[in-house]
């Protein structure tokens, strides 16, 4: 490894100023950010934020128009060799081979990444995913939560010391997304860095610390206290009767950042406390309206991030 | 039923879909103009001024007119002037020339006195059509083209000076299968091999696997060599299940070394590979490097001298011929098996298709993107 400070041994990612576009539309923006060591981190934004394009220039599959990056001291723009090495990517559609049974795709994988014996590194990874039995089944055969615990079985093989997870569980049912996620910690128990990208906010709770990106610019970071904290939401839940046309009428106010129902109730949130308060005051007199003050949620922050950055890219 | 407006919906999307995939398009407009023009102008069955070797004996002013009347005939041009037997032997092996002619020593006096010597005309008969019009021709334009260059006394003229002493090389009875055998090996072997790596690349494009493959540790270079390797085993087998059936069933002789055959049919094997894999390096998807197979695949057909005499084609022609590894490889086959030429015969056929192989293989890795973007 390259000589680094002794405080950048324990960081895993660090990009400066990263920034990649397609056909002239920026999709990743000056995009900075950190990932300790035996972290697990967070990615959380809508779609087409920008979450694959930065996992993919974390990984060498892309190269930035411009900034600079380092993953596990390796330059992301020249070390592609041994970021390759020592980097495991898991991609959003399943990408091993069809056509090959698990011991196959194991294997060849393995093969690849030289390790020493192929075949019962193989082995040992079908005995490590419960697969035992099922080890001559084609991978294409398999049911989502299978390929999706085979891909993460695949990319853990070379045991990386990082590892980029794109949307690892979407379409998955909610038991093999809870195991998946408890293979997850375990691994970063053991000193692995993991990058993971969301959609889900109950996954983004289980991560030590989360970032949301839209359009393509990183807004909030940290722990998910830090980023409610630093969002200054003051957020009311209010129920009563024909919610949805009181959601109507207080969208459009100034103050008014954030309207979403949750089942029998309303979140109302905005960034300014006080100019919240002055849009809803006529309503908070409604005796059919019960008002309480609430903790604002990851969503209700992300959703009115999300509102923030629309305003800010018109 | 029919119902015409979901018939309808079909035809719009198919339409619509047909004018985003520009290649196709352009391929279905562009590709049959220029396969027309070029093989209108290119082939040609009565082939003229086929490349000729002369040995000459004794030079004099009755053999120069014997050799400019036979370029006058416009069927042969002299291309080589041999100085022995076995370099005219060689020429002819290697397919540099298809006719060679040789006028022995003392053939002046034997005209002058009446003994009527010969002059001898070796013709390549392994590929019947080339050599066929010229060796028709051949008798009475040169006798009458010799008494107007030459005016030898009247004597002389009513009866042919000299005889011309013909010789069928190689397939002496002009059967057909012995000149097309040895070319569906090679034909078949393009086909075969373009289609197998043409769609490698694309395959794993298509199927989502390269996102996986290009974020490990595996070079361009190593991906190729593993994707050809295994074809060349199967291209391998092809050739020698062809050659079996070629010897049982067709009685294709192989006058030439086996093991010279296999080598440098394993080379032709590897050469085809690497250029289906450049295809499918630049294709975007599989039809499209089908379709690129396809389009070279046709040229090698018909300008390879595989359908059409390869020396009846204009210049132009040719030298897209030299471009293609079937041409090359016609020549080794006919070569090998019919000939029984020597590597010495044909290394620089050889060498032209090692050549295109690393063309292509350079080119492949170079256009092998990396990443994604």
């Amino acid at each position: 490894m390259p000589a680094d400070e002794a405080a950048d041994e324990a960081i895993a990612v660090e990009v400066e100023g990263l920034t990649k576009s397609f056909g002239g539309k920026v999709v990743v923006r000056d995009l900075s950010m950190r990932v300790r060591r035996g972290q697990i981190y967070g990615f959380l934004g809508p779609n087409g934020s920008g979450k694959t394009t930065t996992l993919r220039m974390l990984c060498g599959l892309l190269t930035p128009d411009s900034g600079r990056g380092s993953a596990l001291g390796y330059d992301i723009r020249t070390q592609n060799e041994e970021i390759k090495r020592h980097v495991g990517y898991m991609t959003q559609r399943f990408s091993l081979y069809q056509d090959l049974s698990i011991q196959e795709n194991l294997e060849f994988v393995a093969r690849v990444y030289g390790l020493a014996n192929p075949v019962r590194e193989a082995r040992d990874a079908i005995e490590r995913l419960g697969l035992v039995g099922r080890e001559h089944q084609l991978a294409g055969e398999l049911s989502g939560g299978w390929k999706q615990r085979l891909a993460l079985g695949a990319c853990i093989l070379p045991t990386p010391e990082l590892l980029l997870l794109d949307e690892p569980t979407a379409g998955v049912d909610p038991k093999a997304r809870r195991e998946f996620w408890g293979e997850i910690h375990k691994l970063a128990a053991q000193g692995m860095t993991v990058l993971v990208s969301t959609h889900y906010m109950d996954e983004a709770e289980r991560c030590h610390e989360i970032a949301y990106i839209a359009y393509g610019v990183l807004l909030a970071h940290g722990t998910i206290h830090d980023v409610i904290q630093q969002s200054h939401l003051r957020t009311y839940s209010v129920s009563g009767p024909d919610l949805y046309s009181l959601s109507e009428k207080l969208l459009g106010l100034p103050g008014v950042d954030m309207v979403a129902p949750f089942g029998n109730s309303l979140h109302v949130a905005g960034r300014d406390g006080e100019a919240l308060d002055r849009a809803v005051a006529d309503f908070r007199n409604r005796p059919d309206l019960h008002w309480s003050v609430s903790q604002p949620s990851l969503e209700d922050v992300f959703i009115s991030l999300m509102g923030k950055s629309r305003d800010n890219f018109q | 039923m029919i119902d015409l407006s979901r018939t309808l919906a079909m035809l719009i999307k198919e339409f619509v879909q047909l004018r985003r995939d520009r290649l196709t398009f352009s391929t279905m407009i562009f590709i049959p103009v220029v396969q027309l023009l070029l093989f209108g102008y290119a082939i040609n069955t009565t082939p003229r001024h086929l490349p000729t070797a002369v040995l000459v004996h004794e030079e004099n002013d009755l053999t120069r007119s014997v050799l400019a009347a036979l370029g006058n005939t416009s069927y042969f041009s002299v291309t080589r002037i041999a100085r022995s037997e076995a370099e005219m032997d060689h020429w002819m092996r290697s397919g540099e020339v298809l006719f060679g002619v040789e006028i022995p020593a003392g053939f002046e006096r034997g005209v002058r006195r009446g003994d009527r010597p010969a002059l001898l005309v070796a013709a390549d008969a392994s590929d019947p059509v080339a050599a066929g019009t010229a060796l028709a021709a051949l008798e009475g334009i040169v006798q009458t083209a010799l008494v107007r260059d030459r005016g030898l006394p009247e004597s002389i003229q009513s009866v042919p000076a000299f005889e011309i002493r013909q010789h069928r090389r190689y397939n002496p009875a002009a059967v057909t299968s012995l000149n097309i055998v040895p070319g569906l090996l090679g034909t078949i072997l393009t086909m075969t091999m373009l289609i197998f790596t043409a769609l490698s690349v694309t395959r794993e494009i298509e199927r989502g696997t390269m996102e996986s493959l290009l974020s490990m540790p595996i070079r361009p270079l190593e991906i190729m060599l593993g994707k050809i390797a295994p074809y060349v085993l199967i291209g391998f087998l092809q050739a020698a299940l062809i050659l079996v059936l070629a010897v049982l069933l067709f009685r294709v002789p192989i006058e030439g070394s086996v093991l010279l055959l296999s080598g440098l049919s394993t080379l032709f094997i590897a050469t085809n590979l690497s250029i289906g894999y450049t295809f499918s390096t630049i294709a975007q998807n599989q039809l499209q490097a089908v379709q690129m197979s396809f389009m070279f695949f046709l040229p090698n057909i018909l300008l390879s001298g595989f359908m059409f005499p390869y020396a009846g084609m204009p210049g132009w022609a040719q030298v897209i011929g030299e471009l293609l590894p079937l041409t090359h490889y016609i020549r080794i086959v006919r070569g090998i098996m019919l000939k029984g030429a020597s590597l010495y015969d044909l290394h620089i056929d050889a060498a032209a298709l090692a050549g295109l192989m690393l063309l292509a293989m350079t080119l492949a890795v170079r256009r092998f993107r990396t990443t994604l973007d």
